[in-house]
């Protein structure tokens, strides 16, 4: 069988995971049961030290079942989709939820839901050859080489997914993407250079892995000989993985429960929640699409929850949380769901005014190792990498060392000077941020750090 | 209380001693027990044969094969409900193949003999398509064949024989008890086990059954000020480890948990402390963090060699030329020992996803650095330092593949601190100190690419005041630059202080994949680090 033929047929369509379901719902003898399944072939092509490292192609399943006795219920998995695993799977979470304590919030089974459909699957990606991988490799290969200076690190990845989730009471979601990824790091032999650039698209045709290897290419060589620069506040230009890797952090807090019981920073003092607040720059919406031509994303949650358009932060305001279904209807609130996509909206800036307009201030490619030192303001602390340059009177004029700095993604889009083009960016999932000017970014310390 | 320079002499002069001789008291070889456990079974064996014959057959000049079924198991509370319990259960077939010096990998669930073997010619076909882009050949350093070999890591009771009701009624007692403290509102509390079952073969000979069990009791007791203004949490309790049920419940959730809220509780009114340079007196439990970043990471050849460069990142110690032997990674009293044989440990194996023993290595040795992680592919970048040495040049064991499904490569061992030589207690180096501040257990961390500038956090903060434990701090980070902050290290403690931290999850590699690593230490002061206060208003 060919690799494209392996691509097509693995990738289980929504009559086989159907089949699958029926199967699996015929074995159970439970109150409830619930089933998701998952399958995937993707095919990965690995580069550094300006030759090809490790490439491969993984092809895998999984199958959910979650049986209900009342209030008591267990899940196990497995990878193994025969009719022999299926009936074991099922049998072994009727026996654990047997056991299992009474779970006081249990809810009731999802009845049948309408789904938007979105179309995320592209037969260029689910055919892409470990041969084109290569191909796309060597477009920063060859140069890398070719220029004696450069050392390329790099990471393709392609393939495609379907994912269900059904129950005993007639739910059924299906949704099939393929996805393609290149991400490239090239550092220059002398050690003092890095550049970082990557790109992420459902469909491979239109990933330019050309543009990528030469905007890593020229951050390199442009990163050079850095020099010291005082740590302190600056203002600063996030291009847009900068913000994604920062703007993204705010997902793991929008969770209303958490803020209605008092540990979060959405705490209304007094108790509460902070819905309808202004929280941040009246110029940023943050919101959740599928449909979204530059998202793409599945159109229901882990639990079968339709997700459609939810709009998290409008002009600044605090317009939605995250509500489960039992919490939802504890407050009397519609769930949400928990979409795997995010977008903060453009403005009418670009990279170039930003620079332009800029007297003094610090350009971030891209930003490192984050983590949470204060949860009640979501404070972070990260580096900048792979390609930190100072502004002066309106253009880059050097590059500088990295810095380490401890700030929030609240305060930084509470900073907000300007809002470039909404891009999709290439790390992070199905996420779209534009380029933003921030001031006062708070540089705790330098980083010798290439 | 005792005089910090009469510690730094005794101290300095007792580390060359250390260092001559085998300084890897602290650690038991995890030996081989056949007599527990059966060699692998029939059919498992016959379908790595298979893959094997079928890379071979398709021109593989090297190839292996590993079956492995890995299985967790969750039990998830929060204060007096179960959340959730799970089963998870994977199984499937990796195969590996070298062709013209040129790697390739393929890996499937289905496995049948037809199954494995169009996996294993999967992988030959993606070496060849591979060779287009290669530069250099890869070169296998030599290994003695494991030959046939059954290992099982150190667990008396396998937690997957433990019904679900006795784990979820631990947790619930345990939530109960920190809920007793004031102001905790909140428990969050889980129990988590891992059991691999490994099963390897490669063309040079090797035939190796393994079973690994790994335990993790997790617990956050929350804090909730009663006017809402503030919450602090308390968590990473219990450290992870490579055992059975028997350690957790050797870890008494039950009799702790009103401790741990009661410390949740007393973070909302501790002193946020004051920015500025301290001495640093760290216990284990948070110590291990520090070493996992700033020294388990920096000394992976892999890394150190850029092989790295676009995730992970690449490290202060290189190029290896001008480090081995010469970088000054911190004071002469300061060994750090990698193995993979310690009885306990995360990373403890018999043999490594490439059939190799591990052996014990110092990464320094009397605080100069001396040897990299290796595999198999990477032990011969360094034959020059081995020749030099008069070792062989060999892999020290460290390649691991987190599932069937992800292709080996270089993963830490077990990297630790080795006690110095006088036997000193926790509170015998807070004694030693005059004025400074105790860390306990791990918190925020973050460090650059390189392995050079880091921050850590931790979860419980004092002051200390002439030698004793004051009032709690809290906000207290410190900011560090890796070789100033090892050679600030002037006060270590003993063999009886020692303890074990550790990781489920440490990340490394594309496709991102998951190790569990343990770290040993005592406790340790470092003189005069740079304190910074992460509390902030909010915007």
């Amino acid at each position: 069988m060919s690799r494209q033929q392996q691509a097509r047929t693995a990738v289980l369509s929504r009559e086989e995971m159907q089949r699958l379901v029926g199967r699996a719902l015929s074995f159970s003898q439970a109150e409830g049961c619930d089933v998701s399944i998952g399958c995937n072939v993707t095919g990965n092509t690995r580069f550094a030290a300006n030759q090809l490292t490790t490439a491969g192609v993984v092809e895998d399943a999984n199958i959910q079942v979650q049986s209900t006795f009342g209030s008591k219920h267990a899940v196990v998995t497995s990878n193994d989709l025969s009719d022999e695993s299926l009936r074991r799977v099922v049998r072994q979470s009727e026996a654990l939820a047997r056991l299992a304590p009474d779970d006081p919030e249990a809810m009731p089974p999802l009845p049948q839901q309408r789904y938007q459909a979105v179309s995320a699957w592209f037969d260029a990606t689910a055919n892409v050859t470990p041969e084109a991988r290569a191909r796309a490799a060597l477009t920063a290969l060859e140069e890398a080489r070719r220029s004696s200076d450069l050392r390329a690190a790099g990471f393709i990845v392609t393939g495609g997914s379907s994912n269900c989730v059904a129950n005993k009471a007639g739910l059924f979601a299906y949704h099939r993407n393929t996805y393609s990824n290149y991400g490239l790091t090239v550092r220059t032999l002398d050690g003092t250079g890095s550049g970082w650039a990557g790109a992420d698209d459902q469909d491979w045709s239109r990933l330019d892995a050309q543009q990528v290897s030469r905007r890593a290419i020229e951050k390199a060589r442009l990163s050079r000989d850095p020099t010291a620069v005082e740590p302190g506040r600056y203002t600063v230009i996030l291009e847009p993985q900068a913000v994604a890797d920062l703007v993204g952090l705010l997902a793991y807090y929008l969770d209303a429960r958490q803020a209605d019981e008092g540990r979060s920073p959405f705490v209304r003092e007094g108790g509460g929640n902070t819905i309808g607040e202004r929280i941040v720059d009246p110029r940023v919406t943050i919101l959740s699409d599928p449909r979204d031509p530059q998202l793409l994303s599945q159109p229901f949650d882990g639990n079968g929850l339709p997700l459609g358009r939810q709009v998290w932060v409008e002009n600044g305001v605090l317009r939605q949380l995250y509500y489960d279904r039992f919490w939802a209807q504890r407050q009397n609130r519609a769930p949400t769901g928990a979409p795997a996509c995010v977008k903060m909206q453009g403005g009418d800036s670009t990279l170039e005014r930003m620079i332009a307009s800029t007297e003094r201030g610090v350009l971030v490619t891209h930003c490192w190792y984050l983590r949470e030192t204060d949860p009640r303001t979501v404070m972070y602390t990260g580096l900048t990498r792979d390609g930190t340059f100072l502004i002066e009177n309106g253009r880059i004029s050097r590059s500088i060392r990295n810095f380490r700095f401890n700030e929030s993604p609240l305060q930084v889009l509470n900073n907000v000077e300007a809002i470039g083009e909404a891009v999709r960016v290439g790390a992070g999932g199905d996420t779209v941020m534009p380029a933003l000017k921030v001031r006062d970014f708070n540089f705790t310390s330098l980083s010798e750090a290439v | 209380m005792f005089d910090r320079r009469g510690f730094l002499r005794t101290t300095g002069a007792a580390a060359v001693a250390l260092a001559a001789e085998s300084a890897i008291g602290v650690t038991r070889s995890a030996r081989a027990d056949s007599a527990q456990q059966p060699a692998m079974d029939a059919s498992t064996r016959d379908l790595l044969m298979a893959a094997l014959n079928a890379a071979r057959g398709a021109g593989a000049s090297f190839a292996d094969a590993r079956i492995e079924r890995q299985r967790q198991n969750f039990v998830v509370t929060r204060e007096q409900q179960i959340q959730n319990v799970v089963d998870t259960d994977s199984i499937g077939c990796g195969v590996r193949a070298i062709v013209d010096g040129t790697w390739g990998f393929s890996a499937t669930r289905r496995l049948t003999r037809d199954g494995v073997a169009a996996a294993a010619r999967q992988a030959v076909a993606i070496a060849r398509a591979n060779r287009v882009a290669r530069d250099q050949a890869v070169e296998l350093a030599p290994a003695q064949s494991a030959g046939e070999a059954v290992w099982r890591s150190a667990y008396r009771v396998d937690p997957f024989t433990v019904s679900v009701e006795e784990k979820a009624n631990l947790l619930l007692r345990a939530n109960a008890e920190a809920m007793k403290a004031q102001n905790v509102q909140f428990v969050n509390s889980a129990l988590f086990f891992v059991k691999i079952e490994k099963n390897y073969a490669n063309t040079d000979g090797a035939v190796v059954a393994q079973t690994l069990i790994r335990s993790w009791p997790t617990f956050t007791a929350t804090a909730v000020s009663p006017d809402r203004s503030d919450f602090q949490r308390r968590s990473n309790v219990v450290a992870p480890m490579g055992r059975g049920w028997e350690y957790v419940l050797d870890a008494d959730l039950v009799g702790n948990a009103q401790r741990w809220g009661e410390e949740a509780s007393q973070k909302l009114t501790a002193t946020p402390v004051e920015p500025g340079r301290y001495d640093l007196v760290l216990h284990p439990s948070h110590l291990w963090l520090t070493i996992h970043e700033s020294i388990g990471h920096a000394t992976e050849l892999d890394r150190a060699l850029g092989y790295e460069a676009n995730y992970a990142g690449t490290s202060f110690v290189a190029p290896p030329d001008q480090k081995l032997g010469q970088l000054r990674y911190g004071p002469e009293f300061m060994n750090v020992v990698g193995q993979r044989s310690q009885e306990g440990c995360l990373s403890t194996v018999g043999f490594d996803d490439e059939g190799v023993r591990p052996d014990e290595f110092h990464i320094i040795r009397a605080g100069l650095f001396s040897d990299y992680q290796t595999t198999r592919d990477q032990a011969p970048w360094l034959r020059w330092w081995y020749d030099r040495q008069g070792a062989p040049t060999r892999s020290h064991g460290c390649s691991y593949g987190d599932s069937w499904s992800s292709v080996q490569f270089q993963r830490m061992p077990n990297v630790s601190i080795q006690p110095g030589e006088r036997d000193l207690s926790w509170e015998d180096v807070i004694a030693a100190t005059d004025r400074g501040i105790a860390i306990i257990g791990d918190g925020s961390y973050s460090i650059d690419q390189q392995r050079l500038n880091a921050q850590f956090g931790g979860q419980l903060f004092y002051e200390i005041r002439g030698g004793r434990l004051g009032g709690m701090l809290k906000d207290v980070a410190y900011q560090m630059r890796t070789p100033d902050f090892w050679n600030a290290m002037d006060l270590i403690g003993g063999r009886r202080s020692y303890e074990l931290g550790g990781s489920f999850f440490c990340g490394k590699g594309e496709p991102s994949q998951l190790a569990a690593v343990s770290h040993g230490a005592p406790p340790a002061r470092f003189h005069q680090v740079n304190v910074i206060n992460t509390g902030r208003r909010r915007p």
